[in-house]
């Protein structure tokens, strides 16, 4: 299938994804770069002044950036190993004979489809609200003092919630990649005295390995820039406890209006994203294709 | 209508040169088939031919219309694709429509042709099923007939047989024997299988890496091998090749025999050697015998031969059968 | 495992399953049942799972106090509109990387890949900017194309692994019987990737449907969808949990439904190909 006509007209069937998305990265970016060197408020209009990286170096000693740069990975690294331990386990559960999968499975994969906001909201109202919320019902009930969730563990709530909507995402990705599983192996490696855990161990676990990939890509490229189950919960805070990267630009452009300082952000925001896309891109482009 | 021929063609993939220029010539009517270890290019060339690849280099004319750099559909060829390549979502009827459509043929003209066309190929009463319905058998015969439907100057197979089962492939191969003998069009045919290429081809084209080694009718390249190469490949079991001492006035070095063109004794000949594991086919016997100094040969005996596993015996070639070859490979005549 | 075993284990199995998916899933259920009570209802102690008096005021009240049809109609005109669109473009790109790979395809895949790893927050500003001076603020046409922007790479990237499945040889068969391009993408490659492209076109509308950054930036009253919609319960209305959850089962439950039917195609398609 190449000659010099379909190999043209399969250029041009390509170029229009590649031309879009071109534009789509570089000039909203050349833009954020070209913004994050002027002293910019929404609020004062009139000139902007070059200032050099002084907006750099406002954000970056910001204790609020330190702060949000470690919740950031927290909550990143916090849903991911729940999701993918969590997940391998629902997985290989559903994967036993069992009645009524089908619902099963359905069941468990409803909170991917609730939107963000809404998500957000239920737990935070009517799970976690500590006087009318259902842990504070029970929390009562068993004699406990009810706990504030979302001011006393604002980043952990948080990653409860997230961890909710992804944990059926990578229970189902993972499930189908148990069943394509060759039985016939297992049954000879069980035939070689091969115990659960050895099986597990030795013929699932890696098997599952191009399977979680996706799942920690995927799930990166989405728990990055979790937005909306901030704004609507904590709406970062108490004070920084819960503010990530995306929200503390939020804040600072389009809360305190200044367009120089959250435009360092945000690029400072691009750069941290790439270095993990580079650690993440090596991992698929030897997993996924190969 | 049906006579194509290649001046010059070369292809490369990148750096590397599948085809090395490259000249044939097929008659109409032929049936040409390329044969070939897997890798020498033989399906490369057929897909040049189809227009499926452009060609790095050269010509490749058609009914004595230069080809080159025409469309694969202009060209008035029809392909029969190793994986047959139906259209999974149609029906029988419409796979087979499909070129005439394509070509805005009348509707009642089309109905007619499938019709006609299921006929010849007892495919009738599976018109209306899809391709996942049908039997390897009947996949390959609507691959067929889309071929046929277009009556097209020249008939490409790629591999066609090679999906199905030993049975139904000695029957496939004498229907398309049949087929070439009805239609008596053009036809070129890739198989990497010698046999395929002995029992049905007019004209074997024999390939190795990218370059033709050589051409001729079936029986040619069996009695006439032009080096060590053709000779190896063509015929079943292979040919045994022999090493002697290098003779200084023609450079030979070893000589190949047929096994069916060995003698066998008890008593005396040229090599001796002690019998192996045989195979008995009833209607003949294969032998391997292990020579001292030489190795393993193939030898054929008669069907109730009695030698066992470990017997000496001694064999012999016909005189008239032998083939001498020199140390790059070329086979020469010696009398 | 022996058969004697077989029977014990899977009713254990079973009841764990069961439990734990329930468990899963009962955010949901709740939020369902909780729509229909009273506010009193919906907060006394100790809460009532099924025995309460059913009620339907509180979708009525939902409704009357924003225009619910309107954000749900936004929605729908964002999420189908751009995965249209994005189907559109995405299409072309996956034939051409899937059927005429050259050594560059990888990395364009993964150059496509890289640019939806780019964070939203990065390009904040001039989007808004951009938007704010185009007059594209509050406006769906700006919402579809953002959309279909930031799920480009997703869809050329789901679609190239459904055609990759398909053997190359067919499409060569139509075009040695005369199919131009567009008939062997129309009659060819679009009838046997059908299912393909409809995973990758619901699994686009549902991703879309739940976007919470851009629409909940770019949006006012007009154009708000129903992320939008629903992000104005924050609070204090949140407390009010029968309205909450009616407003938020009214939200999700189109698109649940959507992904139930959806779900076998969704999950291949999202793992790139690592699962098959």
């Amino acid at each position: 299938m190449a000659t010099n006509n379909s190999r043209a007209l399969a250029r041009a069937m390509l170029s229009p994804a590649v031309i879009l998305l071109l534009i789509w990265m570089v000039v909203p970016l050349v833009m954020t770069i070209y913004f994050s060197f002027l002293d910019y408020n929404l609020f004062m209009p009139g000139e902007h002044d070059f200032i050099g990286l002084l907006n750099y170096e406002f954000f970056l000693t910001d204790p609020a950036f330190v702060d949000s740069f470690f919740n950031t990975i927290i909550l990143v690294v916090g849903v991911l190993f729940i999701t993918l331990v969590g997940g391998t386990g629902l997985a290989i559960l559903l994967d036993q004979a069992i009645y009524g999968r089908n619902f099963v499975r359905i069941m468990v994969l409803a909170p991917f489809f609730v939107m963000p906001t809404v998500s957000a909201l239920v737990w935070k109202n009517m799970f976690m609200n500590p006087v009318n919320g259902l842990f504070a019902y029970f929390a009562t009930s068993l004699g406990f003092e009810p706990i504030d969730f979302l001011s006393q563990m604002p980043l952990t709530s948080i990653i409860i919630i997230v961890s909710w909507q992804w944990l059926p995402f990578a229970s189902l990705i993972l499930l189908t990649a148990i069943q394509s599983l060759d039985r016939e192996q297992l049954e000879a490696a069980e035939l070689d005295g091969a115990g659960k855990f050895s099986r597990f161990r030795f013929m699932v676990l890696p098997h599952l390995s191009r399977a979680m990939t996706a799942v920690v890509l995927i799930e990166t490229i989405f728990l990055l820039s979790i937005f909306a189950e901030i704004l609507v919960t904590t709406a970062g805070g108490p004070g920084n406890a819960s503010t990530n990267i995306s929200y503390l630009i939020y804040s600072q452009s389009l809360l305190e209006f200044d367009v120089g300082m959250g435009s360092a952000g945000g690029l400072v925001a691009v750069i941290i994203a790439n270095i993990v896309a580079i650690f993440l891109m090596r991992m698929i482009g030897k997993n996924i294709e190969g | 209508m049906g006579s194509i021929s290649l001046k010059q063609v070369t292809k490369s993939f990148e750096q590397h040169e599948v085809i090395r220029p490259l000249d044939l010539e097929i008659e109409e009517g032929e049936f040409v088939v390329f044969v070939g270890p897997s890798g020498c290019g033989k399906s490369t060339l057929l897909r040049l031919i189809a227009g499926l690849e452009d060609v790095s280099s050269g010509q490749i004319m058609i009914d004595g219309v230069d080809a080159t750099n025409l469309a694969p559909a202009k060209r008035g060829l029809a392909m029969v694709f190793q994986s047959y390549a139906l259209y999974p979502h149609m029906s029988v009827r419409n796979n087979i429509a499909f070129p005439l459509k394509r070509a805005k043929l009348d509707k009642e003209v089309i109905a007619q042709k499938v019709n006609q066309i299921a006929e010849v190929l007892n495919l009738t009463d599976y018109l209306d099923r899809t391709p996942g319905q049908l039997s390897g058998g009947q996949r390959q015969r609507v691959a067929i007939g889309r071929a046929i439907v277009r009556e097209p100057s020249a008939f490409l197979f790629d591999e066609p047989l090679s999906n199905l089962d030993a049975s139904l492939r000695v029957n496939m191969r004498l229907e398309i024997s049949q087929l070439h003998k009805d239609l008596k069009t053009t036809m070129i045919y890739v198989t990497h299988d010698q046999v395929e290429a002995m029992t049905m081809a007019d004209k074997i084209v024999v390939l190795s890496a990218g370059q033709i080694e050589q051409v001729g009718s079936p029986l040619e390249l069996y009695k006439n091998p032009k080096n060590k190469f053709v000779a190896g490949f063509i015929g079943s079991p292979k040919m045994n090749f022999i090493p002697m001492e290098s003779s200084a006035e023609d450079n030979v070095d070893s000589i190949g025999v047929r096994p069916e063109h060995f003698t066998i004794s008890t008593q005396e000949g040229s090599w001796k050697g002690t019998v192996g594991v045989s195979e008995r086919l009833g209607s003949e016997t294969y032998l391997h015998v292990d020579v001292e100094n030489v190795g393993k040969l193939t030898v054929r005996a008669e069907g109730d031969c009695a030698f066992e596993y470990g017997d000496t015996i001694y064999l012999s070639a016909v005189a008239e059968q032998r083939h001498y070859f020199t140390a790059d490979g070329t086979c020469i005549k010696r009398n | 495992m022996s058969i004697k075993n077989s029977n014990r284990s899977k009713l254990f199995y079973t009841g764990l399953a069961w439990l734990i998916s329930t468990a899963i899933f009962f955010p949901i259920l709740w939020t369902f049942l909780t729509s229909f009570k009273t506010e009193a209802e919906a907060i006394s102690a100790p809460p009532s799972l099924f025995f309460f008096d059913w009620t339907l005021e509180n979708y009525r009240e939902v409704m009357e106090r924003s225009p619910y049809f309107r954000h749900f109609w936004n929605s729908v005109v964002i999420s189908v509109g751009s995965s249209l669109l994005g189907l559109l473009i995405a299409v072309p790109a996956a034939w051409s990387m899937a059927f005429n790979s050259t050594k560059r395809t990888k990395n364009i895949l993964m150059w496509m890949l890289s640019t939806k790893m780019l964070p939203p927050v990065g390009v904040l500003i001039p989007i808004y900017l951009l938007f704010r001076d185009l007059g594209l603020l509050d406006s769906l046409t700006g919402l579809v194309v953002i959309m279909t922007l930031i799920n480009l790479p997703i869809m050329t990237w789901m679609l190239y692994t459904y055609f990759k499945e398909i053997p190359g040889e067919i499409l060569e068969a139509s075009r040695m019987d005369g199919a131009t391009i567009g008939e062997e993408i129309l009659y060819v490659l679009a009838p046997i990737a059908l299912p393909g492209i409809a995973s990758t076109l619901l699994l686009n509308i549902i991703l879309a449907w739940n976007e919470a950054f851009w629409t909940l930036i770019l949006t006012a009253a007009k154009a708000a969808p129903l992320t939008a919609f629903i992000a104005s319960y924050s609070s204090p209305e949140g407390l009010f949990y029968a309205k909450l959850s009616a407003a938020s089962t009214l939200a999700i439950a189109p698109i649940i439904i959507l992904g139930w039917f959806s779900q076998k195609q969704l999950v291949r398609g999202l793992s790139f190909g690592a699962v098959k």
